[in-house]
């Protein structure tokens, strides 16, 4: 289903498919994201969702055997060119994971100007502003402003969460990519997250993975289904879940499968 | 209570109590070590014993002074050509080295860990003291470093590899190259553990006396000259306690407590170096 016309490509994927040796665990996958939207990729364990998400800031590559097919289009370059940098690429794609991951070393300042440091030299106010952007952007700074000096691991889990998503944040990439970013979070800290989702899009274009089709359909715009590493279907949020066009995604999504 | 609620109870309790008792032996040994020495040594431990050198043999007093000052210079020596090489290689097999060469590197240090120390010493003869014409500080140092170096590897190794892979690539995605990765994020994190390696490394080598014997041979007289003969407190324990004069025995027990003091001194410094480490990681 085309995104609406007002809606610019930032991000798409073309006849992706990503590999682990031999073996394809995300076949021939063609999926747009249009900007200052949230697309959710759901489906059940194992059929890709993760590796699809490290295709979009080539960290797919790291893994041991990973490599990719296809293409992946950030507005409209390939980022798998040959003269692409993917240190430099990752730096306008920021990431955050299933678990928080603080830097346990660094203070809550130094943990959201982490990225800033890599992305060439900034004078000490810009860093300072960088970081309390970025933290109010997290929904973070009112709690942590008076502590910032205090090591990132004081505080809970979900402040955690938002930290790590303030650190993504403070280098002002173009696109985010949250994988399964409420997993280890209770109910409260779930909501922060989403509420954040509804937030960010003004800016970013998010890409969220998660097996919480709930959250899925309360935070997205547009929804991709993918199913033993295909796409099964791709569309607008609220088509796909009132009216799905295959019959695979209404089974998943009506809980018969997966 | 049925008859298998008291067996089991039975061998639980016999458990408990024989795996209590091992650990008793365990450190039976250290509290008969440690209070021998200062039952033996530290009635002489006053401030001539530390600020005075060996007196000719026969004489009563002296100190070890030129021992203290010259176990300081040939362990630090030891530890400024080993800590780098060894954290240095740690860092490469934890993050690099998964390929052949690291195995092969692995391999060595293993091998290097197991090796008898006077053969180390007996190496650092004929490749430094017979060139050189002369025994030297600087000869006992080098063998204590190649004695050290495996030992700091393989603990900066495992120090590293406890890092969860999860930071690294929370650092990569980021857009920190390998490189950086692996010194601001990685090396820092395991920085705690690998001070630790490297006190009780040093903590190691500082009792070490058979690579000396034939590199730094030791000295009777205060000196700083590393490319001379030094004495260190491993020497002078080994020359006074095999001597014939009670006043050398009695400067040879108070040698070993100072000698274990020190030891004890590193081993608390890395125990505390690593409960910051857990203090900061909760």
């Amino acid at each position: 289903m085309a995104p609406p016309a007002d809606a610019r490509l930032r991000l798409e994927t073309a006849r992706l498919t990503a590999l682990f040796g031999p073996r394809a665990v995300l076949t021939d996958v063609s999926i747009p994201f249009p900007a200052r939207t949230v697309t959710a990729v759901i489906g059940p364990s194992g059929c890709g969702k993760s590796t699809l998400l490290r295709c979009l800031n080539r960290m797919h590559e790291l893994s041991l055997g990973g490599w990719v097919t296809g293409r992946v289009l950030l507005d409209g370059a390939d980022i798998y060119d040959a003269g692409v940098d993917p240190v430099r690429l990752r730096r306008r794609i920021g990431m955050v994971f299933q678990r928080p991951t603080p830097f346990p070393t660094m203070s809550i300042h130094d943990n959201v100007a982490a990225g800033l440091r890599v992305n060439g030299p900034r004078t000490p106010v810009e860093v300072e502003q960088a970081v309390e952007r970025a933290l109010r952007q997290a929904a973070l700074w009112d709690e942590v402003q008076d502590r910032l000096r205090d090591s990132a691991l004081a505080l809970s889990g979900g402040q955690q969460q938002r930290l790590c998503i303030a650190r993504a944040l403070a280098p002002e990439p173009e696109v985010l990519l949250l994988d399964e970013p409420t997993a280890s979070l209770d109910p409260a800290g779930t909501q922060r997250i989403e509420e954040l989702c509804h937030e960010l899009k003004r800016r970013y274009t998010i890409v969220i993975v998660t097996h919480n089709l709930q959250q899925a359909a309360r935070v997205s715009d547009y929804t991709a289904f993918l199913f033993n590493g295909e796409l099964v279907e791709v569309g607008r949020t609220e088509d796909l879940f009132t009216k799905p066009v295959q019959e695979r995604t209404e089974a998943y999504i009506t809980g018969r499968f997966g | 209570m049925s008859a298998r609620q008291l067996r089991r109870r039975l061998t639980s309790g016999l458990m408990t109590g024989l795996v209590a008792a091992l650990s008793f032996a365990a450190v039976l040994a250290l509290v008969l070590i440690l209070g021998h020495l200062v039952a033996q040594g530290a009635s002489s431990l006053d401030w001539s014993f530390f600020t005075k050198n060996p007196v000719p043999a026969g004489e009563m007093g002296g100190g070890v002074a030129n021992a203290i000052v010259g176990t300081g210079i040939i362990v630090g020596l030891a530890a400024l050509i080993g800590l780098p090489i060894g954290v240095g290689t740690g860092l490469y097999l934890a993050e690099y080295g998964s390929g052949r060469l690291g195995w092969l590197v692995r391999f060595v240090a293993d091998v290097l860990n197991g090796t008898p120390s006077i053969v180390v010493g007996i190496f650092a003869w004929t490749w430094l003291v017979k060139p050189m014409g002369h025994f030297s500080a600087l000869a006992g140092s080098v063998a204590l470093a190649v004695l050290i170096i495996p030992m700091i590897a393989r603990t900066t190794e495992e120090m590293v590899r406890l890092v969860p892979h999860s930071l690294r690539e929370a650092a990569l995605a980021l857009g920190y190259p390998r490189w950086r990765t692996s010194l601001r994020i990685v090396a820092r994190t395991a920085l705690a553990g690998i001070v630790t390696g490297c006190l009780v490394g040093i903590a190691r080598i500082a009792g070490e006396t058979a690579p000396l014997l034939f590199t730094a041979l030791g000295n009777l007289n205060f000196t700083t000259h590393v490319l001379g003969p030094m004495q260190t407190l491993s020497l002078q324990i080994y020359v006074y306690a095999t001597g014939p004069f009670d006043e050398w025995h009695r400067l040879a027990w108070a040698a070993a407590l100072v000698l274990m003091a020190l030891v004890l001194l590193l081993a608390l410094s890395a125990r505390r170096a690593m409960r910051q480490r857990h203090g900061a990681a909760r």
